[in-house]
């Protein structure tokens, strides 16, 4: 974790950026997924640099970082756990699923541990259909969750 | 002949445990000493298989699965490098009821070749499509690509041909090649794996369109749920950029063309086409009005090809093979093949890619074996989150665009979902509202109020409080939705709340009160 930067700090980060991705055709979205992958959610005081080198105004940056479900405003956890909930897992009982990791993490959707360990998102499909139901965890699937790969999953965001 | 070793990095594959196997493979052919050439390939889309492993000998290749890390040892003293026998000994791959079954066009080279390797690409009949389209005029591409009978296999279903002859009649200083691959639908995992496990057809694919239309750039848009399928086609783009297939000179023509990877960000909506070019431009994925159509007026408002990764994927063979060959596939307006994507609660999930033509009833009985659960089937829902759900009575309807329409459900991205009897149907005819309340773009009034209206009055519903008016009135919200909305999200949802209605009112009869409090 460590030291939040001060804030120009985190604006001269970003800053450096958004002049890498400014020239590339719609730069707007590759901008806000480096900022999001940098700090590991997209800081408010980002938004102003962002609005100035596009030539927008934070009223607009605004609106399309709080579209897109994938942009969080706020720091989330060491771990990131995105568990599917839409039908084919639902199918193989995603909902029972859904109660028992909530159980183990101590955590409900959209939430992340006072430890700072895990944020448990929901999602809706990874493609990973015919092996429901499933979950990625750190951009890695994890395939026919039951009891025991849960308990996996909670053993592992705390280590 | 030194044998060659095959472990999917396919995502399902991984999902499944096939890291855990490549290592210990690794550890325990060092150990042994012996002299294998490992090959990550993507998924031959047998997931009920899944981790399969493929060992390439003299004899021919051989297949073993479900294989876990604890079986590598035993693998091994069984004589699998030898295509030896063990109780995961699954004969020849190409000979499994699964894969043997099917027609694969689409997805020929995908599990078989190194996903990477652009010489394997080629010796398996790759860029001969794009090597025919350089040697043609586009208006000649765009003519085969017509005849073929190609639609669209994102959902809609229009024709490729049609739509890429608006681009090439276009004027402009600049076009475009967008390629949809925000595959959001569930029970769809096509577009990934042709990603991950092929990637240069779609590049190829993309290259033909390029050609055919006059575009300079290409762009595909993945969703951010898919990283892996983003880092193979980011690799296979540089490749093939490398390798002069992209770039300048297309293949040594006088056609330039570039592609980029685009991700994104979680969106549902931005799987439809207009969205997903506003998302491409750094916007709010909000639906545009039609027209104009993105083919005259799209990306950066110019003309532009939006085009689902089947659709693309499934050009160089149309090319390569001749309009005839491909459109001799199918039946009625359907023409070609179709991967259709099992998913669920099934014995055999995967990708079995056919002829269209096949009965829901062949497929969810006889191809993929029937329930996980081993219970009756009680819905299939056909066509993701926005299909409709079908009974078992209605198992006669064959995969086709126009016999799902006439019972009110649709093919689109052509996953199948199916459920056993513990399926509340009414939960998930509310779910589907809220879902589309979770993903609406807020545009238009029927969807982005009428999702949340919908969820709302399905909750009376359930817990019994003026059953019948409160029916009706759905019924009557799902037609203001249906023709009111923009675009698919708020226009389809009522589909799936509709047919659990309408096939299943059992589900939405009164209920005893201990189950109506829950």
């Amino acid at each position: 974790m460590g030291m939040q930067p001060q804030g120009t700090e985190t604006a001269a980060r970003a800053a450096q950026i958004v002049e890498a991705l400014r020239g590339v055709e719609g730069p707007l979205l590759p901008i806000l997924h480096g900022l999001q992958e940098e700090f590991g959610h997209v800081p408010a005081e980002a938004l102003p640099v962002v609005a100035e080198a596009l030539n927008l105004s934070r009223a607009e940056v605004h609106g399309v970082v709080t579209f897109y479900h994938d942009f969080r405003r706020e720091p989330g956890g060491r771990h990131v756990l995105k568990l599917c909930r839409a039908e084919a897992c639902q199918s193989m009982g995603a909902e029972a699923i859904a109660r028992q990791v909530q159980e183990a993490l101590g955590i409900g959707f959209h939430e992340t541990a006072a430890d700072g360990s895990v944020t448990l998102e929901p999602v809706y499909c990874l493609g990973l259909c015919a092996c429901a139901p499933s979950a990625m965890l750190d951009g890695e699937p994890i395939g026919r969750l039951d009891a025991a790969t849960v308990a996996e999953i909670a053993a592992e965001v705390r280590r | 002949m030194r044998p060659t070793l095959y472990i999917p990095a396919d995502s399902g594959a991984l999902a499944l445990g096939a890291a855990r196997v490549a290592r210990a493979f690794e550890t325990e052919l060092l150990r042994r000493g012996l002299d294998v050439k490992v090959v990550r390939n993507g998924s031959r889309g047998l997931y009920f298989l899944e981790p399969m492993v493929e060992v390439e000998t003299a004899a021919g290749r051989f297949a073993y699965g479900p294989v876990r890390a604890g079986d590598v040892a035993s693998l091994l003293d069984a004589g699998l490098l030898d295509g030896g026998k063990h109780p995961l000994f699954l004969g020849e791959t190409e000979k499994i009821p699964f894969l043997a079954r099917q027609t694969r066009l689409t997805f020929a080279r995908c599990g078989v070749i190194d996903p990477l390797s652009l010489d394997d690409y080629r010796a398996h009949d790759g860029l001969k499509g794009l090597e025919k389209a350089v040697a043609m005029a586009p208006a000649d591409i765009v003519q085969t690509v017509t005849e073929s009978g190609l639609r669209g296999r994102g959902g809609a279903g229009f024709p490729t041909g049609i739509k890429w002859k608006t681009v090439h009649d276009a004027a402009a200083d600049r076009k475009y090649i967008v390629c949809n691959a925000d595959e959001g639908d569930s029970a769809t995992f096509a577009d990934r794996m042709i990603m991950e496990g092929d990637p240069f057809v779609l590049i190829e694919g993309m290259a033909i369109a390029a050609i055919a239309t006059g575009a300079q750039k290409g762009f595909v848009y993945i969703r951010s749920e898919y990283p892996h399928a983003v880092a193979t086609m980011r690799e296979a783009i540089r490749i093939a950029t490398n390798a002069g297939v992209l770039g300048p000179s297309v293949l040594g023509s006088p056609h330039g063309f570039d592609i980029e990877v685009r991700v994104g960000a979680g969106a549902y909506v931005c799987g439809e086409e207009t969205s997903l070019l506003n998302s491409l431009e750094g916007k709010r994925g909000v639906v545009r009005a039609k027209p104009p159509l993105p083919a005259l007026e799209g990306l950066f408002g110019k003309p532009t090809v939006v085009n689902n990764v089947i659709s693309l994927a499934s050009v160089p063979i149309v090319l390569d093979r001749g309009a005839a060959f491909y459109k001799d596939f199918g039946m009625g307006r359907s023409r070609g093949t179709i991967p259709i994507q099992i998913a669920g609660n099934v014995r055999r999930g995967g990708l079995f890619e056919a002829a269209f033509g096949l009965t829901l009833g062949e497929i969810v009985e006889d191809v993929a074996g029937g329930t996980a659960s081993g219970r009756p089937v009680k819905a299939v829902q056909v066509g993701g989150p926005l299909g409709a759900y079908f009974p078992p009575s209605l198992f006669t309807t064959p995969f086709d665009y126009e016999a799902f329409a006439q019972k009110d459900g649709l093919i689109g991205h052509a996953g199948i979902t199916v459920f056993d009897d513990s399926a509340d149907m009414l939960a998930l005819a509310k779910f589907a509202f809220s879902f589309c309340a979770i993903e609406s773009c807020g545009k238009c009034t029927p969807c982005r109020v009428g999702s949340v209206r919908g969820a709302e009055v399905l909750e009376k519903v359930a817990t019994g409080v003026a059953r019948e008016d409160n029916l009706a009135l759905v019924a009557e919200l799902c037609e203001t939705m249906k023709f009111g909305s923009l675009c698919a999200l708020g226009g389809f949802t009522p589909y799936p709340v509709m047919s659990a209605i309408t096939h299943f009112p059992q589900d939405f009869a009164p209920r005893p009160r201990a189950q109506a409090a829950e």
